[in-house]
């Protein structure tokens, strides 16, 4: 008896030898595992089609192309990297670090802090969706996920690792050989496998039925008499979020110079002009989706609004309002002066809240191959998923049913 | 009492008929009632009837193939009237929508805005002073927009924006800053429409920094563009507010343009201009945005009283020619280049300027004969082509009730809570198979109004909003599965 009790309390610590480690072989809800072995997307949008397959419109409009065609394994082996504090120099921060989802895959700053202790840049973009993304960071500059990934992971003032010293590390890790083996077909463990598999996890995070889907796809009575008149301003050619903000994913996913304000005492943030060159794209940024925007404040590249109605209010500031002296910045032209009323605003904001789901949360790790307690952001109580206490997606560290 | 097996059948013949027929009603409204409640209580199929009166409000129509329809007695319309508060007067997203014969006025954003609607009809409205557009189909294929009256509009009257396969024909357009703008559209018709005292009278663009980043195929023809020599009264920054007044027709970066058979005269600094983006200024650069205009094909316009005034920056490139006044017409910078393959009919009856490499694409003589309706195409006209719409309606936009449809509202929906073999916040569906067996229709009939059954699971949110139908197909894909 005293024995099983033993085996009971080791097993449920996990965590100590490799094969405590295993990959699910299922895929995460939101995607179904095809014939090839590989997890693809199913949802009612794929029932429509979209102009040139960009993927903007308006309620029954389809997706832009999605990044799917991982495997369960390369997705469930991401789960476990996104978590782990062994990617970092120091092993004090993760991507969940930053990009927590208890905080809308983000951190809740302004901007955000990495292994120097100190903010970066801009604030941390959430990862919802980001499957659909054709550019991305603020600026736009990166074009796939695994291309991005390596900027914060090897910036100093964000994880700040080095390639070598991150491939030495998981080479030394007895366990993710073993997974990286189960994941990549014995191929020797290589960078690309971490990127590609962090990628793979990144791809799953998938948000599509919230309640103003259920309105999209013809049940009107999902939405209340004012959050169906604040998609009303939201789509009006007064307020015009629509028109960078398009469904389905609510982003058209143009870089858009706002001037929007910088907080107190911050130079310009020249945004897609520093990486471009293109002087006109100064202060220009990407324009983000706004979907599960309710759990993502603060707002903007810089943070600095609070909440979505002050955000939204920037909007009717008048055009050009909050640009430094001296700055000539092309705005964009619809960029004007709405004067939008009090009671516009909050139905916006009632709106906005409709864009929220996260069914497809995927689970915490309850431990990870590097022995290394998971990375969470800011505030969030550290520990497996049942912290989050909301959805959770199964994953082999799970007990199956009989 | 018996019935034969022939009545039986003209029975269930006649049911089924009427069954199809059932859902198309006629819903009337009457001024103090609410057009947005018909709408609510429509079906698709439907037609909505407005009489004459006043009606204050924003009406939205987020279902396929409803018709909108104003009733006109003896001169009384049907008035949406904005009072310069209310934002938009009508807004759609449905394929198949159709309004016509109303009047509205003083809305501040626009009199009909479409959002990703398909195979829409916008014909016989009259249109005053809505604000930043009068008609705005948005993201939508195959449409048409007929016999529309618009003016006092602070954009474009008709702005037909992203769209693909759209006619624009026979309205008239006055006193906007825009009279008729195609753009980022592709196989676009803009025919027989006036357009006068305008700032600019017609208008095929690319704007950079949209999502969809090109125009191209559009036809011209047979308008009447006169006059367009109103003061800009743009709203500053707005992309038409770089428009010169005294525009006629201008192309800015669209490619494979035609204007043909159009009467364009008294616009006082051009008759037509031909330009790349660098006409405009103050727009954030987009590498994935073409610049230049290509291939536009200018053929037999009447044009005379063009340029007799022009503005200041068009009026600086003419005195380079020794000319005070504007052009019949105008290619500027990069439109002017050989490289554009553009071409001109008949270059030498009208004063020019920037043509001096485009290429003779001669029209030729038009004889009665040509002009009936089964004559072969002519050469050098686009005679031979009536529309841009499509033959066939655009695909429709349905989640069918079948295994397919099942299986992406399972995937969206169920999946969230149910997997395979693991608990997550509904029993996993091997539980569900073990209790209910092939019994599909009871699951069908148990999700639409769901109650507490098992004592450690929460208790499951309905799924009325899936007809019976489909409920059924989604149970049955559900007892399918197996891993």
């Amino acid at each position: 008896m005293r024995i099983l009790l033993v085996i009971l309390l080791y097993w449920a610590q996990g965590s100590a030898s490799a094969d405590t480690f295993e990959l699910s072989p299922f895929c995460p809800p939101a995607l179904r595992l095809d014939d090839a072995g590989r997890c693809t997307l199913h949802s009612q949008y794929q029932a429509y089609g979209s102009l040139y397959d960009k993927g903007v419109g308006g309620l029954k409009t389809g997706l832009p192309p999605v990044r799917d065609g991982f495997t369960p394994q390369q997705i469930d082996l991401g789960r476990l990297l996104f978590f782990d504090p062994l990617l970092s120099r120091d092993g004090s921060v993760a991507c969940s670090s930053c990009h927590d989802p208890a905080l809308g895959f983000s951190d809740g700053r302004a901007r955000s802090v990495g292994v120097q202790g100190t903010p970066v840049q801009r604030s941390a973009p959430s990862l919802w969706n980001v499957a659909f993304l054709e550019r991305l960071l603020w600026d736009g500059s990166k074009q796939t996920l695994e291309e991005q990934l390596q900027g914060p992971l090897y910036a100093p003032n964000e994880m700040g690792g080095d390639p070598q010293t991150l491939l030495t590390t998981l080479q030394d890790n007895a366990n993710y050989r073993h997974l990286f083996a189960t994941a990549f077909d014995d191929q020797p463990l290589a960078l690309n496998q971490v990127y590609t598999a962090l990628a793979a996890f990144e791809s799953s995070l998938i948000s599509l039925n919230s309640r103003y889907d259920l309105y999209a796809h013809g049940v009107h009575s999902a939405l209340t008499a004012n959050e169906k008149e604040g998609l009303n301003v939201f789509r009006s050619f007064v307020a015009r979020c629509a028109e960078c903000h398009t469904p389905p994913l609510f982003t058209n996913q143009q870089i858009a110079v706002l001037g929007v304000p910088e907080a107190e005492g911050r130079p310009l943030d020249p945004g897609a002009a520093a990486t471009t060159g293109d002087a006109s794209q100064r202060g220009g940024f990407r324009v983000p989706s706004l979907r599960n925007i309710a759990l993502t404040a603060p707002y903007m590249h810089a943070g600095n609004f609070a909440s979505l109605r002050e955000t939204a209010a920037f909007y009717t500031g008048g055009r050009g309002h909050a640009v430094p002296e001296g700055e000539e910045l092309n705005l964009h032209w619809h960029i004007w002066d709405p004067q939008l009323s009090d009671r516009e605003l909050d139905r916006l904001v009632d709106f906005l809240m409709t864009l929220t789901d996260q069914a497809f949360l995927p689970e915490i790790p309850l431990a990870l191959p590097s022995g290394l307690p998971p990375a969470r952001g800011p505030g969030v109580a550290t520990g497996g998923s049942h912290a989050l206490n909301i959805h959770t997606a199964p994953t082999a560290q799970q007990k199956a049913l009989p | 009492m018996t019935l034969s097996k022939t009545a039986l059948f003209n029975l269930t013949t006649t049911l089924l008929l009427l069954a199809g027929q059932a859902f198309a009603a006629v819903h009337d409204v009457r001024e103090g009632d609410s057009i947005q409640a018909a709408v609510e209580a429509a079906q698709p199929g439907d037609t909505i009837l407005v009489h004459p009166g006043i009606y204050r409000e924003t009406v939205y129509v987020d279902k396929d193939d409803i018709t909108l329809r104003g009733v006109v007695v003896e001169g009384e319309w049907p008035n949406l009237e904005g009072d310069k508060q209310l934002n938009d007067a009508i807004l759609y997203s449905g394929n198949g929508f159709t309004v016509e014969w109303f009047k509205i006025t003083h809305y501040k954003g626009n009199a009909i805005m479409g959002q990703a609607g398909n195979n829409f009809s916008i014909r016989n409205n009259w249109i005053v002073d809505t604000g930043v557009y009068g008609i705005f189909p948005e993201f939508g294929e195959n449409g048409l927009i007929e016999n529309n009256v618009l003016s006092g509009i602070e954009d474009a009257a008709i702005y037909v924006g992203m769209c693909d396969y759209i006619d624009v024909r026979n309205n008239r357009v006055f006193e906007n800053v825009a009279g008729i703008e195609i753009e980022n559209s592709r196989h676009a018709l803009v025919e027989g429409n006036i357009a006068h005292d305008n700032t600019g009278g017609i208008l095929v663009f690319i704007t950079p920094g949209l999502p969809i980043k090109t125009s191209y195929d559009a036809i011209v023809r047979r308008n009447t563009v006169i006059n367009n020599n109103t003061p800009n009264f743009a709203i500053p920054g707005s992309l038409v507010s770089t428009i010169p007044a005294g525009t006629g027709i201008i192309v800015n970066s669209g490619d494979d343009v035609v204007i043909e058979d159009n009467i364009i005269t008294g616009n006082n600094t051009a008759g037509i201009i031909v330009t790349s983006q660098d006409f405009a200024t103050g727009v954030a650069g987009d590498p994935a945005s073409d610049p230049n205009p290509d291939r536009v094909q200018i053929l037999d316009n009447v044009m005379f009283n063009n340029g007799g005034d022009p503005a200041t920056e068009v009026k600086a490139l003419m005195l380079t020619q020794f000319s005070t006044t504007g052009p019949d017409i105008l290619a500027y910078k990069g439109a002017a280049e050989a490289e554009r393959e553009s071409c001109v009919s008949r270059k030498s009856a009208y004063r020019t300027y920037g043509l001096e490499e485009w290429g003779d694409c001669t029209s030729p003589t038009v004889r009665a004969a040509d002009a009936v309706g089964s004559a072969p195409a002519l050469a050098g006209t686009t005679r031979d082509v009536t529309t841009k719409m499509l033959p066939e309606p655009a695909t429709p936009r349905v989640i069918t009730v079948d295994a397919n449809g099942a299986k992406l509202v399972y995937q969206g929906i169920c999946a969230g809570c149910h997997t395979y073999n693991i608990r997550m916040i509904g029993p996993p569906v091997m539980a569900i198979k073990a209790q209910y067996g092939d019994d599909a229709t009871a699951i069908a009939q148990y999700i639409a109004a769901p109650e507490k059954k098992r004592p450690d699971f929460p208790t499951m949110p309905p799924q009325d909003h899936l007809s019976e139908d489909m409920r059924l197909e989604v149970a049955k894909y559900m007892l399918g599965l197996n891993k």
